[in-house]
């Protein structure tokens, strides 16, 4: 049975159970009530939830379990030796689950019956062109192994289908039975239904955890099997990134992490004084017309999509640096050769980056206490005087956190420096050359047809972590730091 | 003014409050020069803002027009259709080779009635149309088979140096290098402006349309990308909002003070903060790798986009029924309701358009995202019709709308980067609606207590 | 806890050091301060007593005009120091409150060290020739606030580290470092317990031989101590102004009888 079928069957049992619940306790009680201890839609509440959930959560493991299960006993299958050169298990694996979908359509098409996939024979039958025929495109011939593992895998797929139906099926049959036998007018039936739904609660609320679980095994599994094809020293502590597919690369992190914090800097260097002061002029000077103009239209800049940054860095604020700095420019100087360049990538994230300082700084300048400030202005200080002297040292540690916040925001970004910033990976300090980040070869790494085994494609994990990590940090101390800060005035 | 006229017997002030010591107008001229620098900040801001957006509009307006030439077309039946059965499996057998003989006579026929003199030869002519110009009069001829035989008022598509000519991007200096293009068609071209027949309108195609491989830039429409976008949004709204709202009711009214609620609410907050592209990983790693879910399908860009909106959704719902009095629950607790009852009863209903606010505005910033959509591989060139089921649009491969843009930034060709910010003012236009009704939700049903 | 002597001496002395004519005040729409007409005393302690809302702070915030910090609040009419009209276009605030300093309700220490809190208004106003001058300044001031003894051994220490009468005597400290004339007193021992009051209280009435002092209060008990002069004000209207021991023992208007004997306020 399709998954959708089985899916639905459940929701419509689940919303059978609902009614028959609830009609079932009211015939019990006589029409009455008041001879109830919850109201009817608790019971049919509970024979839904007694139906749906146990099943759906059943289904749901299943679904992530099974892949992996048929997965490992099919890939015992394929011999090492018999992996061609330049291939490996995972392409294999592929291919494999390839043929087996094929096989499938042939099946359920009706244009072949199961006893004819089973005696299919691949040095028999071409089953490339067999299977071409019914619509099913393969990349390349199939091979004797991959045949036999893709019927087995078949096999295996549908009776572990099948199960699945029948154990989904049955445990909604249970739930139901087991709740319908329970209704009766005295069954507590609204405590039950409440304590199912508080579990349904905490179990979305859990899925924060999980996904930041996931995060971290997703990447540091693929980063162990990165370091099994790589030597870490040289991730970590080389000065040469080199991607070779011929295998040979030299896959350093240090040259991309030199270009992420470079062009962060030149972002934070346009961001924070601009920021800073926009968000000074705000809190203490402009008026409330002034800043109920001024203060949503500085927030559009941050809720403009990085594409469009992107586009803008590309087409625009590379161009005009280029006619400014480059070899025909209007300067004459000849200093950048290309639109992408560290200046480029860093002025327009900063640009980004505006809005995001100033909303953080104006709060934490609104928090110093007004006390200081009359203290201040009380002994004859000018109000520049009162910010310089008095609000800006007392918002101080707020501000650090804030910049923090921003160079965690600047190092994560991924789509200006794609556009912007150049794939060249060196160290060098001149701001007119363009170079390469943590995120932008993280894309390029990982789009396209990528080889899961390859250590040029693994590397991406391990620069995932690594800016996870990275950025994580940022935050934590950034956050640690603003609540403190807060705290301090509470 | 008389000082010292007033207070006989004072003693007389050191300095006058009315005369201004020479420090005091130092202090104050650094006062201005401070204030001065926060104008010039905000204006700094301000100029960026407008920048960005005029320089969205005046780049971006182009791509809502194309140039299109109109021609009296002979549908000539011996050509498409031989048999003369009206058979549609036959006529679909005529491939666009087919066609290119019937834009060529219809340039010589316009040539005549138009008495336009040119050397050119009719081959030569029809190259001032798009490479799709055959398939589009191809397809029109499958939609409508009744038509063959007689002769039709079309309009092609020019090719998109042609359009640039018309919108000022190529002149005859710059396409001295041009194999595409040659002076004496742009004289051509001069001519069938002159005689009506090549125009510029406003272009639907762009809008409705699917991209174009890229040798035609001027048949790229963002249409089906928006298509991609739209599914992307369902499967978060579908699952983001219930599941962002069952957390914060959790977070906000039931959880006990524990390590486990400590370790959920920092986990939330931090991945507020985690880089989008981190969750491309996981989605690659997660739903493509280990789940075989189909590569650039939307509803796998629908699951990544939902786990990182999560974070949002939840923060603003917890806001929303946190501004809910306590006197509403103590007031439904005490006629007897259960803490269950009296959260959904009457706590959540008051949150609600908090709650929706919250969730417009992570939408939008979904909506805008494109690092995580590379890396499951919603880019290039992908799908070329609508989806036809929901089915389909939700597994067949997609792009998305940022995905689309950022595609078309990377052909390297004006005629492409015109569609890319032509792409930013749609997705501006989507984001800035989805804004106003959040604003204009809160606004409406925005409560003090 | 008063130095009968001076007390007696003082009362001779009515040279007016501020005078208001006509001073109205209006918050956006509100009228806040009606038509108050006051002379003030040199070297003298005043109090400005009334209940909770009568004007008597916005008043005093007039005098060295630090309702020019709030958007809304607007002044009209006279107000004049040694004769000078501090409400004139010629007038810089920042001068202006050199000369005429406050302390507020709230203790407000700068988070600065102690040093710093007092070396602030003279750093600002150039006050120090250099940083022997400084460091006198400094300590004549925390003499001045008597608080010298308990701070001299950890002058850079935060300010924010004493206790709430310590910072109160702190904020005096300072404000007097900058050399004004006049000391604008903003309930400054409501935030404080009864010790702590009784030292500032005895400050506040030594510091009159040098100082003009306006103290805002709502404790009678507290202006009938340290003030030589009291306004009663009331719904923004000063209602009776005069000496001290006149205004508590034979109050001329019915307002001001209700107010001390507890009837209204």
């Amino acid at each position: 049975m399709p998954l959708s079928w089985l899916v639905l069957l459940v929701l419509a049992l689940a919303a059978a159970g609902y009614f028959i619940g609830r009609i079932r306790v009211l015939k019990l009680a006589g029409g009455d009530i008041r001879a109830l201890h919850s109201l009817p839609i608790y019971y049919g509440t509970n024979v839904a939830l007694s139906v749906a959930v146990p099943a759906i959560a059943v289904l749901l493991v299943w679904l992530l379990a099974q892949p992996t299960l048929i997965e490992r006993s099919v890939s015992g299958m394929i011999a090492p030796e018999m992996i061609p050169e330049g291939s490996n298990l995972n392409l294999v694996m592929s291919d494999v689950r390839r043929v087996a979908d094929g096989l499938n359509t042939a099946i359920s098409g009706g244009a072949m019956s199961l006893a004819e996939v089973e005696a299919m024979d691949a040095t028999v039958v071409d089953v490339r062109a067999r299977l071409g025929e019914l619509g099913v495109a393969l990349g390349q011939d199939v091979r004797p192994e991959v045949l036999a593992a893709a019927k087995s895998y078949r096999s295996a797929a549908v009776t572990g289908n099948t199960l699945r139906t029948l154990i989904v099926l049955a445990l909604a049959g249970i739930g139901f039975g087991i709740s319908f036998s329970k209704t009766k007018p005295d069954y507590r039936a609204r405590n039950v239904v409440e304590r199912a739904v508080l579990a349904l609660l905490m179990a979305a609320a859990s899925l924060a955890i999980l996904t930041t679980v996931g995060i971290v095994l997703s990447m540091l599994f693929e980063t162990i099997n990165f370091f099994g094809l790589h030597n870490w020293r040289d991730f970590f502590f080389g000065t040469t990134w080199a991607p070779n597919f011929r295998g040979d690369s030299e896959l350093s992190i240090l040259p991309l992490l030199w270009g992420t914090l470079y062009i962060s800097f030149i972002a934070l260097l346009v961001a924070v004084p601009i920021g800073l002061f926009a968000a000074i002029y705000l809190s203490e000077y402009a008026g409330p017309k002034t800043r109920a103009i001024a203060k949503p239209l500085l927030e559009i800049l941050a809720g403009i999509p990085t594409i469009v940054y992107g586009l803008f860095a590309l087409l625009t604020v590379g161009p005009l640096l280029v006619n400014m700095f480059g070899q025909s420019g209007s300067l004459g100087l000849g200093w950048m050769s290309g639109a992408t360049s560290v200046l480029t990538a860093g002025i327009v994230m900063g640009i980004m980056l505006i809005p995001f300082v100033s909303s953080l700084s104006d709060d934490i300048i609104n928090a110093v206490p007004q006390t200081m400030r009359d203290g201040s202005l009380g002994l004859g200080a000018t109000p520049s005087e009162t910010i310089r002297q008095v609000v800006i040292p007392a918002a101080l540690p707020g501000i650090v956190g804030a910049i923090l916040l921003a160079a965690s925001r600047a190092i994560g970004e991924t789509m200006i420096v794609v556009m912007g910033a150049g794939a060249i990976a060196k160290f060098s300090a001149n701001p007119f050359e363009s170079m390469t980040t943590i995120t932008t070869r993280i894309v390029s790494q990982l789009t396209g047809d990528g080889d899961f085994a390859s250590p040029e494609t693994l590397v991406a994990f391990a620069l995932g972590l690594s800016l996870f990590v990275l950025t994580l940090g940022l935050n934590v101390l950034a956050l640690y730091i603003v609540r403190k800060y807060r705290e301090q005035y509470e | 003014m008389t000082d010292t006229t007033q207070n006989t017997g004072a003693v007389t002030p050191i300095s006058s409050l009315h005369t201004l010591d020479a420090r005091t107008k130092r202090r104050n001229a650094a006062e201005n020069r401070f204030k001065l620098y926060g104008m010039i900040a905000i204006g700094i801001g301000l100029l960026m803002l407008v920048t960005l957006l005029t320089t969205i509009l005046s780049k971006g307006t182009g791509a809502f027009t194309q140039t299109f030439v109109t021609m009296e077309v002979e549908l000539l039946e011996s050509k498409l259709d031989k048999s003369g059965e009206r058979d549609l499996e036959k006529i679909k057998k005529v491939t666009t080779f087919g066609y290119a003989p019937l834009i060529k006579t219809a340039f010589e026929k316009t040539v005549e009635i138009h008495g336009i003199e040119t050397d050119l030869k009719s081959k030569t002519m029809a190259k001032i149309l798009s490479k799709s110009a055959a398939s589009q009069l191809r397809n029109y001829v499958i939609a409508n088979p009744d038509q063959i035989g007689q002769t039709i008022e079309f309009r092609f598509l020019a090719n998109s140096r042609v359009d640039g000519y018309m919108k000022g991007r190529v002149t005859r200096d710059s396409i001295a290098n041009d194999k595409n293009i040659t002076p004496a068609q742009l004289d051509f071209v001069d001519q069938l402006i002159e005689a009506g027949a090549l125009k510029k309108t406003f272009n639907i195609d762009f809008i409705i349309g699917a991209d174009a491989s890229d040798q035609r830039p001027e048949a790229a429409g963002i249409g089906v990308a928006m298509m991609g976008s739209l599914f992307m949004m369902l499967v978060v709204l579908a699952l983001a909002l219930p599941i962002g709202v069952a957390a914060s009711i959790y977070l906000e009214e039931f959880a006990p003070k524990n390590w486990i609620t400590d370790i959920i609410e920092v986990n939330i907050s931090n991945l507020a903060a985690v880089p989008s592209i981190v969750f491309g990983i996981l989605g690659l790693a997660v739903f493509i790798n280990y789940m075989h879910l189909p590569q650039s399908a939307p509803l796998v860009g629908g699951l990544v986009l939902t786990l990182m909106t999560l974070p949002t959704i939840i923060i603003s719902t917890r806001a929303a029924l946190k501004a809910v009095p306590p006197s509403i629950r103590d007031a439904a607790l005490g006629v007897g309701a259960s803490k269950m009852q009296a959260v959904f009863h009457h706590v959540l209903p008051l949150a609600a358009p908090g709650i929706l606010t919250g969730t417009i505005i992570g939408l939008a910033q979904a909506l805008g995202e494109t690092a995580p959509l590379l890396l499951i591989g919603m880019i290039g060139f992908i799908a070329s019709n609508m989806p036809e089921t929901v089915g389909e649009g939700l597994l067949s491969p997609n792009s998305a709308m940022p995905a689309q843009i950022y595609e078309w930034a990377k052909r390297a060709d004006p005629a492409f980067y015109e569609r890319a910010w032509g792409g930013i003012i749609i997705l501006l236009i989507f984001l800035i609606s989805m804004n106003t009704l959040a604003v204009l939700l809160r606004r409406r049903f925005e409560r003090r207590w | 806890m008063y130095d009968t002597e001076k007390l007696g001496t003082d009362v001779n002395q009515t040279e007016t050091k501020i005078s208001a004519r006509n001073v109205q005040v209006y918050y956006g729409d509100t009228h806040a301060i009606k038509d108050v007409n006051v002379d003030i005393d040199a070297k003298s302690v005043t109090a400005f007593i009334g209940p909770s809302g009568c004007g008597k702070s916005t008043f005093l915030r007039c005098i060295n005009r630090m309702n020019d910090t709030i958007d809304v609040c607007r002044v009209e009419g006279d107000i004049k120091i040694d004769g000078e009209d501090i409400y004139d276009k010629r007038v810089d605030p920042v001068q202006l409150r050199a000369k005429v300093g406050m302390v507020f309700q709230k203790p407000n220490p700068f988070p600065k060290s102690i040093y710093d809190n007092i070396a602030y208004g003279p750093r600002i106003h150039g006050l120090a020739k250099n940083k022997a001058d400084l460091d006198e300044i400094v300590e004549k001031s925390l003499r001045r606030g008597a608080i010298w003894n308990e701070v001299k051994d950890r002058l850079h220490a935060p300010g924010t580290g004493l206790s709430g009468g310590q910072q109160q005597r702190l904020c005096i400290a300072r404000a007097v470092a900058t050399e004004p004339e006049v000391l604008l007193m903003d309930e400054p021992c409501s935030a404080l317990d009864p010790i702590a009051t009784a030292q500032v209280e005895e400050l506040i009435d030594e510091l009159r031989d040098q100082y003009s002092v306006v103290i805002v209060t709502h404790s009678m008990q507290q202006a009938a101590r340290v003030s030589q002069k009291t306004a009663f004000f009331h719904l923004g209207n000063l209602v009776e102004y005069g000496d001290t021991s006149q205004i508590f023992t034979n109050p001329k208007d019915e307002r001001t009888e209700s107010y001390i004997t507890g009837r209204i306020g």
